[in-house]
């Protein structure tokens, strides 16, 4: 009786932990952020004290010029930079998608970039475009040209924040791509050789639409991540010039930490947050899509036989 | 047995590789040599390679750790040793407790079935998806006003727990599944209970799991510095905050922050050389299976 009574309860004993710290320090302070974004609120109130305020947080932001200045510059930068991520890595993949000695090394020193702390990327990065002892500038006085202001004029900042950030994530995609490549199945790739295609009609009629499914999913996760992307133009521009580079998480930092407006910067988190759950929502439906085909592919190739 | 025969290839493709691998390793060697130049090297105009290395910027930095007093060090600034300190403590006692926690709940998803395998990939993708800049306002307003956390270490490692158990969740439930059931039940046979039978016969086979795991988790806690800035006060800041707090707009000490950099940035190096392996599968996984 003793026995069965822990038996019974064991897989709750095993949940229970997991449950509560997700429950208090996740669930809950999502919870509150959505409660919080009604309030007019500042950091040294208490929650209760703060006035009750509705919508006019959300119809605030969407009337500052600096705001949509912001998710401009957000969605404009995730898409340059998933975009250009996309072709290099993709192409990176199938061209060395072949049989070379020295490949795990390779794929080793590519995943460093994205291990190390952004933080520290973008110390790298500031440091390399610094006007005068950063290399890049270093490089173009040497070979007597004019040095160019990486991050203090609008358009090179936007430009050098891309740049690090395709030197960092570029990698994530290649390594992807490449395993999607390695899992093909070689007897269609032996077929469309002895029918005698050329190498580009492989890529373009065989490899491409089989990488498909795990092309979109990368592409999906990596465009979820590049709204999160935060520290790196934090510790490169901190969002200057003006806001060429002012990213919607560096918007939301400065409104809770500069402005002292928490509500607003709820707000705002609810804004990228909606942003973001279309996304997921997205990758969700395609992959239960993509689930359902190969069920139905599955059960026909079943019926055939 | 294709692993020792290598195709040859043209030379265009191995000077591609060359330029690939300087591209994406050469911000890192030059950060490591810039934090091995005095500020006179770093300044000078000729300066390139030639350079006479010296460990200078490190003992600066970590000028209270040492056992010794560096004589180039008129004062002693604690800040970045105490942080080092505090990262440490933070990133692996959360490490730690996400492992523990995350597994057994695993265990209990696989095992016992009592929620789909969806609910958990849902739950893990949506977590994915929140960006800590949207945890920052409540969570600095819930840990300063109602659990009286702020400022502390405890706080801290609350929120990289919490943040990091969906995807070790995830992830080990995946390793969990492959081991045969008959195992456990044989170990039962011997008169095991469930917490032996877990400790005892399925924590050791999932190793491989538990590497990969480990590495995402200390990766996130050790790297993060949005939450660790809003909630840590003087002494528990850890090494990311120091260095955003000590970047100024004008005169930065680029070989000392470059030095502090490098430090922040070796342990994920060397897990990357150790476990690139696990890394991968790690990251397929994520992605392939969404």
């Amino acid at each position: 009786m003793q026995t069965a009574n822990v038996n019974r309860l064991t897989p709750y004993l095993f949940m229970a932990p997991a449950l509560i710290v997700m429950a208090v320090a996740l669930m809950y302070p999502i919870g509150y952020m959505i409660y919080a974004s009604f309030l007019n609120w500042n950091p040294s109130q208490r929650i209760g004290e703060a006035e009750w305020v509705g919508f006019s947080n959300y119809i605030n932001l969407l009337q500052d010029d600096a705001f949509r200045e912001s998710l401009w510059v957000t969605l404009k930068f995730a898409a340059i930079v998933v975009t250009l991520e996309m072709i290099i890595g993709v192409g990176l993949a199938l061209l060395l998608d072949r049989n070379i000695r020295g490949m795990s090394v390779l794929r080793t020193i590519f995943i460093l970039p994205m291990m190390i702390a952004p933080i520290v990327v973008g110390l790298m990065w500031r440091y390399m475009y610094h006007p005068t002892v950063g290399i890049f500038n270093r490089t173009l006085k040497s070979l007597g040209l004019e040095p160019i202001p990486w991050l203090s004029d609008g358009s090179w900042a936007f430009t050098s924040v891309i740049i690090a950030d395709i030197w960092q994530w570029t990698p994530f995609i290649f390594i992807l791509s490449l395993a999607a490549l390695q899992s093909l199945p070689r007897s269609a790739l032996e077929a469309s050789r002895i029918d005698g295609a050329t190498p580009w009609q492989q890529v373009i009629y065989i490899k491409l639409p089989l990488m498909m499914p795990v092309l979109i999913v990368t592409l999906l996760l990596r465009l979820i991540d590049a709204f999160k992307v935060l520290e790196v133009i934090l510790v490169m521009t901190n969002g200057g010039p003006g806001l060429s580079t002012e990213i919607l998480s560096l918007r939301i930092n400065r409104t809770a930490a500069e402005f002292r407006e928490l509500g607003e910067a709820a707000a705002m988190s609810n804004y990228l947050l909606i942003l973001l759950l279309l996304l997921t929502v997205a990758m969700y439906l395609y992959n239960k899509a993509v689930e359902a085909r190969a069920a139905r592919l599955r059960a026909a190739a079943g019926g055939d036989a | 047995m294709s692993d020792k025969t290598y195709d040859r290839q043209n030379p265009a493709f191995y000077a591609l590789l060359v330029a690939l691998v300087i591209m994406s390793a050469g911000p890192i060697v030059m950060m490591l040599m810039t934090s091995l130049k005095l500020n006179v090297d770093i300044m000078s105009d000729t300066a390139g390679l030639l350079f006479v290395p010296t460990i200078r910027n490190y003992e600066t930095a970590m000028c209270n750790l040492l056992w010794y007093t560096p004589d180039h060090v008129q004062f002693c600034d604690k800040t970045f040793g105490r942080a080092l300190i505090n990262s440490l403590i933070i990133a692996i006692t959360s490490t730690v407790l996400t492992l523990v926690i995350g597994c057994m709940a695993a265990y209990a998803l696989v095992r016992f079935r009592f929620m789909g395998r969806d609910t958990v990939s849902l739950t893990t993708l949506l977590m994915r998806m929140v960006p800590p800049a949207v945890l920052l306002v409540p969570v600095f307003g819930i840990w300063t006003f109602q659990f009286q956390l702020d400022g502390t270490r405890v706080g801290i490692i609350l929120v990289y727990v919490a943040m990091n158990l969906p995807f070790v969740i995830w992830i080990l439930q995946s390793f969990i599944i492959q081991v045969p059931i008959q195992l456990e039940e044989a170990a039962r046979m011997d008169g095991a209970g469930p917490f032996q039978v877990f400790f005892l016969v399925v924590l050791p086979i999932i190793k491989p799991g538990l590497a990969a795991a480990s590495i995402f988790t200390f990766r996130v806690a050790w790297n993060e510095f949005l939450l660790a800035n809003a909630l840590a006060d003087r002494n528990s800041r850890t090494v990311p905050v120091t260095i955003v707090n000590s970047l100024t707009e004008y005169d930065i000490d680029w070989g000392v922050i470059m030095a502090t950099g490098m430090l922040l940035a070796v342990p994920p190096i060397i897990f990357t050389f150790i476990a690139s392996r696990q890394i991968i599968t790690g990251m397929t996984a994520g992605a392939v299976k969404g």
